[in-house]
């Protein structure tokens, strides 16, 4: 996955690659220049004792070190724009491929998880980018130059190097290859005592009552000791590298001498190169170093791709439709045809055999156990999920086939949890119909019972809203989100449970609003009170998500047992009765 | 306040992360934003006072350390000598057997070539004779056997060093974890919980981190650097005293350097919280963005947004990544000025080929650690800030032990009373006050009033959570603070308002209060609270495992499977506490028949908001204020007129009242 993500997110900035490669090994080569020039300084000018000629090569060197880091700089520049590119177009991909998400996949992995996918998750794939062009890119480069620099200097002694070299990237290779998992590893197991340490924390007072301190101890103990036995293995295997390195380059070093003097004695090499040689080696290892962050870049970067990976390779449930409807003749009219839906893999789908009509200027009301499938249920409207089979139809035309603007635009929905989005009350309010007037929105506030404590507020429509909506009450935040829907003014309005942090009194008197002012539209209520929909036009009682009974209030309580529960589970005895 | 409302800071995920890269490597810390500890000294002295434990290994570790840096710095010098010898011999071989070496000067210099003299001078050769490879042979072996073994004391040490820093980590891990069973809840109110989740898992990482790779490296990179610096001045003054100008130079360089990237890295952090909220926000409602019609324009901003994280992080990272080529052109520098300028030396005949050549290796051994040990120090900063954070969670006062000798009352059905009990959560406001009550074997008791009233306080003594401030709770009439807290809570069954489970299969979180239990009593305790009923439309049925990211039970449900936990577990006294609070209204009245069995031969505690829940009750206390303001069953309360009848009223009266049609329902 990391390299299919690499691939794909790197290729558009092949030419800022091949800047990177090319500067890259312009500085790798300058700075192995240095010691051949070295090596003329000592085996003409020293051995000649040329002052001259060594002051003179000093300059060239001083030349060569100069354009080295000029290179190195505009290798970083190129580096940093293409990591960081990267990164940016890796972060749009997933925030476009969740936006296309319906509910059903945003459900499957969790809000949190979502964000953690986009930001942390990216920026470990980011680093691996920037690191590999900044820094360990040099290591096969600056290797392969050194080989071509020995045999440029002595063709007979580069036997070494090309020993040395594979026998010191096979060894770091084999190292890094078993810590990479281990890694791996580690990371799921300090995830593990983690997760453990923040569910003793959030649950300590059900740890302590059913006094399970105790156990508690020995499954952190577990995950304590699985963690340290794996971060002990990787330590050891770490704790091998840089021994291995500098004993291969150290042992390197000394055949060069070995060797080099034979090939001095016959004449056939300067003292010089010898030295040229030995630099060589240590520029070599200084770059082998570098190429060791792998083992900690890696380990972290494919955990992330993969966690990319299974975002970006989801599909979302509900497609739009390749020729859409774009327009929708009607007022508003719902209708269900024997729907069902079902989670992949389920024993027993959510909803099942549904048929239905919702008409404009009518409210229909859905009751029914937790778990019975009623917000599920209307959220099949706006297409937050799809139908498993059967359809579900508006203005006679099936939702499916309605381009989504289109949809969206007739559908008002207040969910269940009234989220508030960081802005004023005004930007809230103003969130379906950017357009719409201040007197609209006062309009909306006053059917939505929520003028008197707007008007309260200093800053009135002005106040300020934090993200979630958390700095106003739950029974403030669902009036507001109420008002938002009926600034847009659609066609159908959807309520899910959205009445239920509001006392009974200002329930009733917002319903009576709702319906003097928008007598036309479709209105669909999902309630847990019997309070809220006693007065529907048709109540539908939802168990096991399928219909069990349908019908008015005071049809139902002497046809549907169910409902008559209900009813009985809210009012005292004599009030039922 | 209630106490279940309060200390609930939301789980946000983190902001910007304190280490973007995650820390590996010397450049681990480099341009992120570390925090000073406030008490640098005391906390990093009793961080190294952990690994007391681990003095003999401490003792070998830097012995091994020591030893290992001795070996690999006298490296380079000794190969030198190995060149020296070599080029001794080159220029020996080169020239006619015969004269010795002083005619050969001394030829020189009545040729008037002094220069080639003054070399000559300073190398040892016997004209004539080639290189002497068994001298070689001696030295080049000699060397050997030093990186030999330098190797090998360097990977004991590592091996060792690995052994300490783990099990250090360890116990550190151990002593927090067995911390939070001995505090006192009321230090869990008092702290945030993110801030709490905080140290005792980013912390101690952070400390762990830096534990491994400050304690290895910087003993290494130190003793290299001092090493290094003796074995140049010792080879030549004057050639050490132009290396040693590369320290206050990469030191200036990435000073400066770091002092431009720390303004933009804090703009990439900005950006980079930006961006997340943006994220956070448009992730979070997403199901409004689209029935709003607004992902356009949620794109665009995420787009706008990204476009300048991207700006800021690329002028963070380009800045700061030119440290690495500055450092390197400062060697570089040392390198042509130990060429140019030994090689003017070799040709005086002042220091030898080899010194030079030891010179060039030294200076390249030293001005990588010295750039290490800059990002190192940051490094270890951050984890002694950690560290101390750490430290103050385990300063923090535990609650007092259990009685050695603790009374056990026979088991028996659990007549609990309250004897003038006086509680308050901070010192300076009183919550309850001289506070008696007596809840009968086998009798409910429900707890009703309004939010802050102490109805929660009430199950935290029972259930010891909290030590009062005056009088006793007694479980027939054993007074409960004699008594070990685990026997209490054994007897003691609760369900509560905030649903705890933890990440496993429902099965095993029903299975949580008896393990032993057998299939056939999860499943009869399943479908008694109504857990069986949902259970199979999820997709793995019982074996659905529940976490913190997605999964599809909602807070009803998961408040239905800790009730079935409650089942099972089948205490003696029974607490639940808001425990229907959002499951629907006839699903709590089915349960709560299904509790009836449960509740009859035990006493039983229910504190509800919905008035239906409790109207059956043997005892309705009415709570106001810290205080009970009226007792009696349903009938006679509601006869009463008093508090409890208003409170019934605004929940069941108004509604009726005021329907359009204007009549009360089902007469």
């Amino acid at each position: 996955m990391l390299g299919r993500i690499l691939v794909r997110f790197v290729k558009p900035y092949w030419p800022l690659l091949v800047g990177v490669l090319v500067f890259q090994g312009a500085q790798s080569i300058a700075s192995l220049w240095l010691p051949s020039l070295n090596a003329d300084i000592i085996d003409t000018g020293v051995a000649q004792g040329k002052i001259d000629y060594i002051i003179q090569v000093g300059g060239i060197m001083l030349a060569v070190t100069l354009g080295q880091i000029i290179c190195a700089i505009v290798a970083v520049y190129f580096g940093a724009r293409l990591a960081m590119a990267f990164g940016r177009d890796l972060r749009a991909a997933i925030f476009a491929r969740v936006g296309e998400f319906s509910e059903q996949e945003v459900s499957r992995f969790g809000a949190p998880s979502l964000i953690t996918r986009t930001t942390n998750d990216v920026q470990q794939v980011q680093m691996l980018v920037l690191m590999t062009c900044t820094l360990i890119i040099s290591t096969p480069i600056l290797a392969i130059g050194g080989v071509i620099f020995a045999i440029r200097e002595d063709p007979t002694l580069s036997w070494i190097m090309v020993v040395a070299i594979p026998v010191l990237l096979v060894a770091i290779g084999l190292i890094i290859i078993r810590m990479v998992p281990l890694f791996r590893k580690m990371q799921e197991r300090i995830d593990g005592v983690n997760r453990i340490l923040r569910e003793q924390l959030t649950g300590i007072r059900v740890v302590r009552a059913f006094v399970r301190e105790p156990v508690e101890t020995a499954r952190f103990g577990g995950a304590n000791e699985a963690l340290t036995d794996t971060a002990m293995r990787a330590g050891r295997l770490f704790a091998l590298m840089f021994p291995i390195v500098f004993l291969v380059l150290n042992l390197s070093s000394v055949a060069v001498l070995w060797f080099g003097a034979y090939r001095i004695d016959s004449g056939d090499l300067e003292v010089g190169s010898l030295i040229a040689f030995l630099s060589y080696l240590v520029q070599i290892l200084m770059a082998v170093l570098f190429a060791t962050f792998l083992a900690f870049l890696l380990p972290r970067a494919t955990v992330s791709a993969t966690r990319i990976g299974q975002v970006l390779e989801t599909e979302s449930s509900v497609k739009p439709s390749v020729a859409p409807v774009t327009e929708l003749h009607g007022t508003g009219l719902v209708e269900l045809r024997d729907v069902e839906f079902s989670y992949p893999g389920a024993d027993s789908p959510v909803l099942r055999g549904l048929t239905f009509d919702a008409k404009p200027g009518t409210t229909t009301a859905i009751v029914g156990s937790t778990g019975a499938g009623k917000t599920t249920l209307v959220n099949l409207l706006p297409r937050l999920f799809d139908v498993s089979t059967g359809s579900v139809l508006i203005d006679g035309v099936d939702v499916r086939e309605v381009d989504p603007d289109l949809l969206w635009g007739r559908i008002g929905l207040v969910p269940q949890r009234a989220y508030l989005f960081s802005g004023t009350i005004a930007s809230n309010l103003r969130y379906g119909k950017p357009d719409a007037t201040d007197d609209e929105l006062w309009a909306a506030l006053e059917v939505a019972q929520g003028k008197d404590f707007v008007d309260a507020m200093p800053e009135k429509l002005d106040a300020p809203i934090t993200q979630g909506g958390t700095n106003v009450s739950g029974g403030q935040r669902q009036r507001l989100a109420i008002a938002r829907a009926l600034v847009k003014r659609p066609e159908i309005y959807v309520f899910d449970d959205s009445f239920s942090a509001l006392d009974t009194a200002t329930d009733a008197r917002l319903r009576a609003a709702l319906t003097r002012a928008v007598p036309e539209a479709t209105k669909i209520i999902v309630a847990q009170r019997v309070a809220t929909i006693i007065d529907a036009d048709q109540i539908l009682v939802l168990d096991h998500g399928a219909i069990v009974a349908r019908g008015t209030h005071s049809e139902l309580l002497t046809t549907s047992a169910e409902y008559a529960e209900i009813v009985a589970s809210q009012l005292s005895a004599e009030e039922a009765a | 306040m209630s106490d279940s409302e309060k200390s609930e800071a939301p789980a946000r995920p983190a902001g910007p992360p304190r280490r973007g890269t995650g820390g590996g490597g010397p450049f681990g810390g480099m341009g992120m934003p570390t925090e000073k500890s406030i008490t640098f000294g005391p906390s990093a002295r009793r961080l190294i006072g952990r690994l007391r434990p681990e003095a003999i290994g401490v003792f070998f570790v830097v012995l091994l350390g020591a030893i290992s840096v001795l070996l690999s710095v006298t490296g380079p010098k000794v190969l030198g000598m190995a060149t020296d010898i070599i080029f001794g011999g080159a220029i020996g071989g080169q020239m006619p057997s015969g004269p010795t070496k002083a005619e050969v000067i001394a030829g020189l210099v009545a040729q008037g070539n002094q220069q080639q003299a003054d070399l000559l001078g300073n190398i040892d050769f016997t004209p004539g004779v080639g290189i002497d490879f068994s001298a070689l042979q001696v030295v080049l072996g000699f060397v050997l056997l030093l990186y030999v073994f330098s190797s090998v004391f360097q990977y004991v040490q590592g091996f060792v060093l690995n052994g300490i820093t783990q099990r250090t980590v360890f116990r550190l891990r151990s002593d927090v974890e067995s911390k939070i069973h001995r505090l006192p809840l009321s230090y869990f109110d008092k702290m945030p919980r993110g801030e709490l989740l905080s140290r005792v898992t980013n912390d101690i990482d952070n400390v762990s981190q830096s534990l491994q790779q400050t304690l290895s490296q910087m003993l290494t990179s130190i003793l290299t650097v001092i090493g290094v610096v003796v074995m140049m001045f010792l080879i030549s003054p004057l050639l050490a005293a132009i290396a040693l100008v590369a320290i206050p130079l990469t030191l200036g360089i990435t000073v400066v350097i770091a002092k431009r990237s720390q303004k933009l890295f804090a703009a990439q952090w900005k950006h980079t919280g930006e961006l997340n909220a943006q994220i956070e926000e448009g992730y979070s409602g997403h199901a409004l963005v689209k029935v709003f019609g607004r992902h356009r324009e949620v794109e665009a901003r995420f787009g706008e947004k990204n476009e300048e994280l991207f700006k800021a992080s690329f002028g963070a990272q380009f800045i700061s990544g030119i440290i690495m080529p500055a450092t390197t052109f400062v060697g570089n520098l040392v390198y042509v000025a130990i060429a140019v300028v030994g090689g003017i030396l070799v040709a005086g005949g002042s220091i030898k080929i080899g010194d030079v050549q030891a010179f060039i290796q030294y200076s390249r051994q030293f001005t990588q650690p010295l750039a290490q040990l800059g990002s190192l120090v940051n490094l270890l900063q951050s984890g002694v800030a950690s560290a101390e954070r750490v430290f103050e969670l385990l300063d923090a006062v535990e609650q007092s032990p259990d009685p050695l000798d603790a009374a056990s009352p026979a088991p028996t059905a659990g007549r609990l009373a309250f004897e003038h009990v006086s509680f308050r959560y901070a010192a300076e406001t009183p919550l309850i006050d001289d506070l008696s009550l007596v809840a009968e074997p086998g009798s409910t008791v429900a707890i009703v009033g309004p939010t802050g009233a102490g109805k929660t306080t009430l199950v935290n003594l029972i259930m010891r959570f909290y030590e009062l401030d005056g009088g006793k709770i007694t479980l027939d009439g054993v007074d409960i603070s004699t008594m070990t807290r685990g026997d209490l809570r054994d007897r003691t069954g609760m369900v509560l308002q905030d649903t705890w489970l933890f990440k496993g299969s429902i099965r095993d979180n029903i299975a949580y209060g008896r393990p032993d239990a057998t299939e056939e009593e999860i499943l009869e305790a399943a479908t008694q609270a109504y857990v069986d009923r949902f259970v199979h439309v999820l997709p793995d049925g019982y074996d659905t495992v529940l976490d913190d990211e997605g999964s599809n039970v909602s807070a009803g449900e998961k408040q239905l499977i800790t009730i079935a936990r409650a089942f099972l577990s089948r205490p003696e006294v029974l607490i639940l506490d808001e425990a229907t609070s959002s499951v629907d209204t006839r699903t709590e009245l089915l349960v709560q028949r299904a509790m009836q069995e449960l509740r009859k031969a035990r006493t039983s505690f229910v504190i509800a908001h919905r008035l239906s829940t409790i109207r059956d009750a043997d005892l309705i206390l009415v709570m106001e204020a810290g205080a009970i303001v009226e007792q009696g069953t349903h009938a006679q309360l509601i006869g009463k007129g008093g508090a409890y009848a208003r409170l019934y009223e605004a929940q069941f009266a108004a509604p009726l009242e005021e329907t359009p049609e204007g009549t009360p329902v089902g007469r």
